[in-house]
């Protein structure tokens, strides 16, 4: 693309000026990602390219961070405490969140402003504020250091992302459709399984996403939470980052950084699939 | 069939023979029923799990038993007191009392460890006299005075007397850098101690700040996505989502990691000759360092919700404007800029909200002069329960203003729609 042909001087300098400011802000928004999965690699102790590595050496390269995360029973623990914290909330997050914003939806739901005001509440407080919260009220129901602890409240994180999301499929959705069903013979589950739930799907999906990395990514309310037994990887890395940085942490991240490109291709499939489903062709 | 006259008048009946009017009100309030139900289990979730909790942190901000439950007869007993002199008898004879059972029960700790805070050495005296009292007889006053000539200090008798409160403002007025003094008057704490009032100031225009840089940024990288073949627009919104979609914690590590002093662009820098070895930038540790890294982790919270305002206005607009005559700046700033105004609100308020509670960020790479409101939060949570109080009131304050800027954005503009990815 250039700049079109009937634009004055000015306009063609500040055509392609805007497009080098752009480029900028992509560069800014991207590179810090881009960078850290090299050092990853790195051969020596360091945070910083190494000359080894900036001459495109193998010797400058290694896995050995990768085989000490890897290898290390207290990462690989807290990486499989991570999962079950988020996957546990993710699913409750999941089914609670899809059958209120089921029922938000309804057109005779009563005080529904009031009410989702109050379901989408825990996305507006910070999250320190929330931490606060329910560190002293889980210390005192004896749920603190517990897995369930920190499951209901990673429950309390994920849910709004949920309502949100299927709420927004549900607002393309056609009402008649469930007529239909139901007038060809379908009983209410059978509607609800074959007609309403493929329909949702994706806002179901996109939902489910967002919780579990909502708690895959937390580290404030864990912080005070989980005991030595429950220890996620997130606060591994948090004190591992205050204390001393060893590039094990990066090798850790990037692979959060490949996770996060599986997240995000399957939100493009899903995505694609919904306008080709509402019949519009993808982009 | 109803043709008469008589028979209009005849409620009309649904199929079932009740009337249609009470048939209807019927399905009616069971559809609203069924649509309650589906909405109950996440309602109360909600309110059990999130509002009781929120709602007894603020309670507990202020709340203040010590004094009273565990010195009732001389709570009751100094609210004849007038403040003016040394107590009179039935006020030691009712501390006498309580300290007896306040052994018995070992709950006279707590509450001489609550005076303490306020007068330092309280705390070993009253013990020291409690265990010494069930020997003694009437009159106490004496004795009390006998054991230790402190017991007639006046500020301990007015400070108890304040004490009896069962709400107390005193850690509101901490975390606004106030106090009580002595008699009860409430001044400004002490140079060196006042920290908290400050810390709101820097949280607030430092999320300001961050906010104003993510509408800078976002701006022009929305407007190109919206204004490309829908192809190279999705190819571009994957740069803005990736790091979205990326750990919070990995974007920090990476800011640390390129900006430490050993760090890759302090390394660059140095191998392109624009600074020396000495000269190397401190650009991590510091306010510096919470503003880039903040900025980098936010700008997609403004960059989503422009994208999507911008992509529906319609680019024959601007054109119009142009052919009207209207110089590009005036059909920008007149015509499409207030179109873009919603996105803009929403990506403010997202950005503003997340940046004045942040707490991971600011304690990474803050150093002192970058850290915010929610690191002191954490701080005081991990102390004493007087620090937990504080830690209360701090988070309640916190809230409140956090409940102010979207109750005010939401009034201004109508923040109504937030979209996320």
């Amino acid at each position: 693309m250039a700049a079109p042909s009937y634009a004055t001087p000015a306009e063609r300098i500040w055509y392609y000026a805007f497009r080098v400011i752009c480029g900028l802000i992509f560069f800014f928004l991207i590179a810090p990602i881009i960078v850290i999965v090299p050092l990853a690699f790195n051969a020596e102790p360091y945070f910083t390219f190494t000359r080894e590595m900036l001459a495109l050496d193998p010797e400058g390269y290694s896995l050995r961070w990768f085989r000490a995360l890897l290898g290390s029973s207290e990462w690989m623990g807290s990486i499989r405490n991570s999962f079950i914290i988020s996957i546990s909330s993710t699913i409750i997050a999941t089914a609670l969140g899809t059958l209120a914003a089921l029922g938000l939806n309804r057109r005779n739901m009563p005080a529904r402003g009031l009410i989702t005001a109050i379901l989408i509440s825990p996305m507006i407080v910070p999250l320190i504020i929330t931490a606060a919260a329910l560190f002293s009220f889980f210390a005192r129901a004896g749920l603190a250091n517990t897995f369930p602890g920190i499951i209901l409240s990673h429950v309390v994180l994920g849910t709004p992302f949920v309502v949100l999301t299927v709420t927004a499929s549900l607002a393309g959705f056609d009402e008649t459709l469930i007529r239909a069903s139901q007038s060809l013979g379908a009983n209410q589950s059978r509607t609800f399984f074959k007609v309403i739930l493929p329909l949702l799907l994706p806002g179901v999906i996109a939902g489910a996403l967002f919780a579990f990395v909502t708690s895959l990514d937390e580290v404030v309310i864990v912080n005070f939470m989980a005991g030595p037994a429950q220890t996620p990887m997130t606060v591994r890395m948090f004190s591992g980052l205050r204390e001393e940085i060893s590039p094990t942490i990066l090798a850790l991240a990037s692979l959060l950084v490949a996770l996060s490109i599986i997240l995000l291709t399957t939100l493009e499939l899903i995505r694609r699939r919904n306008e080709r489903l509402r019949g519009m062709s993808p982009g | 069939m109803a043709s008469t006259d008589g028979a209009i008048k005849e409620p009309i009946l649904a199929a079932d023979g009740t009337p249609l009017k009470q048939a209807l009100r019927r399905s009616q309030a069971r559809e609203r029923r069924a649509a309650f139900l589906l909405v109950a289990p996440l309602l109360l979730f909600i309110l059990i799990v999130f509002a009781v909790p929120i709602a007894s942190m603020i309670w507990r901000s202020v709340y203040n038993p010590e004094v009273r439950n565990f010195l009732p007869q001389t709570a009751a007993a100094l609210q004849e007191w007038d403040g003016e002199d040394v107590p009179p008898e039935p006020v030691f004879q009712a501390m006498a009392a309580d300290m007896i059972v306040g052994v018995e029960k070992r709950t006279i700790g707590r509450a001489a460890a609550r005076i303490n805070r306020e007068i330092p050495g309280a705390r070993s005296r009253m013990m020291r006299t409690a265990r010494e009292v069930d020997e003694w007889s009437a009159p106490y006053r004496e004795k009390f005075l006998e054991t230790d000539e402190r017991w007639s200090d006046l500020d301990f008798w007015r400070l108890l007397k304040r004490e009896t409160r069962l709400v107390t403002p005193a850690y509101y007025l901490l975390a606004l850098d106030y106090e009580y003094t002595a008699d009860g008057e409430i001044r400004p704490r002490p140079e060196v101690y006042r920290i908290y009032k400050a810390l709101f100031w820097r949280t607030a225009w430092m999320s300001m700040l961050i906010t104003g840089i993510c509408i800078l940024l976002a701006y022009p990288i929305s407007y190109l996505m919206a204004t490309q073949p829908t192809r190279l627009a999705n190819l571009l919104l994957i740069l803005v989502l990736l790091p979205f979609w990326t750990s919070l914690l990995v974007r920090t590590s990476a800011w640390i990691v390129l900006l430490q002093q050993q760090g890759v662009v302090n390394e660059l820098l140095v191998a392109l000759n624009v600074i020396d070895e000495g000269g190397r930038l401190r650009m991590i540790y510091n306010r510096t360092g919470t503003i880039i890294a903040m900025t980098h982790i936010l700008l997609p919270f403004m960059v989503l919700p422009l994208y999507s305002v911008m992509k529906t206005i319609p680019p024959s607009y601007l054109r119009a404007a142009k052919s009207l005559g209207a110089h590009p700046f005036r059909a920008w700033w007149r015509v499409y800029f207030p179109l873009t105004i919603p996105g803009l609100a929403a990506g403010c308020i997202l950005v503003f909200i997340l940046a004045i509670g942040y707490y991971i960020t600011p304690a990474l790479v803050g150093g002192d002069s970058g850290i915010f409101i929610s690191n002191l939060i954490a701080q005081n949570m991990q102390g004493s329960s007087a620090q937990l109080k504080l830690a209360a009131a701090l988070a309640t304050i916190l809230l409140v203003a956090v409940l102010v800027v979207y109750w005010v954005f939401n009034k201004l503009i109508g923040v109504d729609k937030l979209k996320f990815g």
